[in-house]
């Protein structure tokens, strides 16, 4: 018998284990040990370098400013998109009329969701390719083309979006417009994820609060966000990856993969570029380890400060 | 995990037991009455229909687009209504954009490698949840360690195995069906073992006993006891790889550059990268359009269709 359980259990780990340990960690393992090597990548020759490409990270100018614009999308997307995600689930489960069984849902939000939802289901690619066609800096783009209809941009002097190194608010524009995108394919998303969350509150804690004399906006502050802070925490350490993923939108729309002039790059394209358009294997692994360290202590960070006690009903 | 009573000060005493139906005065206090309600629930209703449309509209627009004429997109790029509807740009998007045979690569991939992610990765699942043996924390961490470590790290030595397996087995070198299904596989493992690993634990032991009991071996019980009840989260988790795996486009960007003269096995995501940079220089706007369209449409279709499994299985992965 104890036999048998031993073949079994090695019988049905075996396959997903290797396949695993072949595509996934044996790639990692032998990225951390790159990194300490001068290694190209096209050729056989390379030479241990120790932590050497480790420190020219912190005097490598494009690797700082690949670092703060990761933080500028780490703190951004999050914020945005949770603040604009509670807004509207807000209107979604108390803008309706009330009457004596409380406040309601306004009428048709079923079909708000759906369509809200839309983006969420969307490649990047897809998003990203349409987005290129709606940013287009002439009056065949849709946001230039309305914008020089209505007679607030000329036909000479149109937005340049994706071309626009020009800082707002210390920030290069590219950038922010950028976090629009991401901003407007995943609002629809935890909207949906608040509003089941919302409703998942119990009908009596509202009725209790109604009866006691608190409005909508009081239930809503006092009540509802409290109690919806799990979730909420949760969202933002998924936006957390998500703002560091950022490459797809930056691959695809920008010039150069990174560009104008630098003025959008971020941690995951420099890696790119440095590995396999200037064929430094070495370093970009360096890069790559960095990288690595930065996701696992930023994930730590966030689950040490929103770890809290459960509230369950 | 503690319980935490939600108490609010003044609602539990019992000499305020509220009186049944409110007075006209309570309710004008409700929200601010109604005149503020009345408000309040018009202002709900145009913002949130101003946001349908900002998500609606450019989506419409593509649709549209990919209708007209070139000429037509370049003289009228805002207007929704084509002069005549133009099937041909799909036609054309389909064969010289190669969309037709990108589409039927990704299914390929896609039948395989979304099958294989839910046998293995439910297998994997099953014994570490619901067997004690030496190693076994040592490999789930190892699984879930993965959903923290970023795809980018290990492009570079992944590219380089995949290349020098090539060598050796051609059918797993770079460009290859069955490499791809099985590098979508390894990489999809982590969410899905984590996933499935805290819906095994929550099946009750007593049917596994009864199994045991009635004769069943370790193999039959998970396929035809264990399997069956876990139907939900394998829905959910299931719906979320094919999302997840259809709109894969790092890890085939890398792996499936395809040397000239070899077939073209490319995925759908890169269909699309191609197709928006040779259009562009061809300035074939409608077929652009139409590619992006046929990119986008099923999968929204499917999404109507199938909305709300959709939605609560996108969620539960968030959540759980």
């Amino acid at each position: 018998m104890r036999h048998g359980v031993a073949r079994f259990v090695t019988g049905f780990l075996a396959l997903p284990v290797g396949l695993y340990l072949f595509y996934v960690v044996w790639p990692f393992l032998q990225a951390a040990g790159y990194s300490l090597t001068d290694w190209g990548g096209y050729s056989d020759r390379q030479q241990f370098v120790g932590l050497d490409n480790y420190l020219r990270l912190f005097s490598d100018e494009l690797i700082r400013k690949a670092f703060w614009h990761n933080v500028f999308f780490l703190i951004t997307v999050p914020l945005f998109t949770i603040a604009l995600a509670l807004f509207l689930a807000f209107l979604l489960n108390v803008g309706g009329r009330e009457d004596k069984a409380g406040i309601r849902g306004v009428f048709g939000s079923g079909l708000y969701k759906v369509i809200f939802f839309f983006p969420q289901v969307l490649s990047l690619v897809v998003i990203a390719v349409m987005w290129q066609q709606i940013y287009r800096a002439d009056g065949q783009g849709l946001i230039n083309g309305m914008l020089m209809k209505i007679g607030l941009v000329s036909e000479d002097d149109p937005i340049t979006f994706m071309y626009d190194p020009e800082p707002f608010l210390g920030v290069p524009a590219v950038l922010w417009w950028l976090l629009l995108i991401a901003v407007w394919s995943g609002a629809g998303f935890y909207m949906v994820l608040f509003s089941a969350a919302m409703q998942s509150i119990p009908k009596d804690v509202y009725e209790a609060a109604i009866l006691d004399g608190a409005g909508r906006f009081h239930t809503f502050f006092r009540i509802t966000l409290p109690l919806l802070r799990d979730t909420v925490s949760v969202a933002w350490v998924y936006l957390g990856f998500i703002a560091l993923d950022m490459y797809a939108l930056v691959f695809v729309m920008t010039p150069s993969q990174g560009g104008p002039n630098h003025a959008s790059e971020i941690f995951a394209s420099v890696l790119n570029f440095t590995a396999f358009q200037k064929g430094q294997f070495g370093y970009a692994c360096a890069m790559g380890v960095a990288l690595a360290i930065f996701t696992i202590l930023l994930a730590a960070l966030q689950l040490r400060i929103t770890r809290r006690e459960r509230i369950e009903y | 995990m503690s319980t935490v009573t939600h108490t609010p000060g003044g609602l539990a005493g019992p000499d305020q037991t509220p009186p049944p139906g409110r007075t006209p005065a309570q309710r004008a206090a409700v929200g601010g009455g109604r005149a503020g309600a009345r408000f309040f629930n018009g202002f709900s209703h145009l913002f949130l229909a101003v946001w349908a449309i900002m998500v609606v509209y450019p989506l419409l627009w593509v649709v549209m687009s990919a209708l007209k004429t070139d000429s037509e997109v370049i003289r009228k790029p805002l207007s929704l209504i084509p002069e005549q509807l133009q099937w041909g740009n799909f036609a054309r998007a389909w064969t010289e954009g190669h969309i037709g045979s990108f589409f039927l690569n990704t299914i390929l991939v896609l039948t395989g490698s979304v099958f294989l992610t839910m046998l293995l990765g439910s297998m994997a699942a099953y014994v570490l949840a619901r067997y004690e043996f030496p190693g076994n924390r040592l490999i789930y961490y190892m699984f879930l360690s993965g959903l923290t470590l970023p795809i980018y790290l290990a492009a570079v030595p992944l590219f380089k195995g995949v290349y020098n397996t090539g060598v050796v087995l051609p059918f797993l070198g770079p460009n290859s069906h069955v490499m791809l299904i099985l590098v979508y596989v390894a990489w999809s493992l982590s969410f899905t073992v984590f996933f499935m690993h805290s819906f095994f634990r929550t099946l009750p032991n007593a049917i596994a006993e009864a199994g045991m009991v009635d004769g069943a071996s370790h193999s039959r019980l998970f396929f035809s006891v264990m399997l069956p009840m876990a139907k939900p989260g394998l829905i959910s988790i299931g719906i979320f790889n094919v999302l997840g795996q259809w709109n894969q486009w790092y890890l085939p960007t890398l792996l499936m550059q395809s040397v000239a003269g070899e077939p073209k096995n490319q995925v759908i995501s890169q269909g699309l990268i191609e197709l928006s940079v040779n259009q562009g220089y061809r300035s074939d706007w409608s077929g652009l359009f139409a590619g992006v369209t046929m990119a986008m449409l099923p999968v929204l279709i499917v999404y109507i269709v199938f909305q709300r499994q959709v939605q609560s299985g996108l969620t539960a992965g968030v959540s759980k």
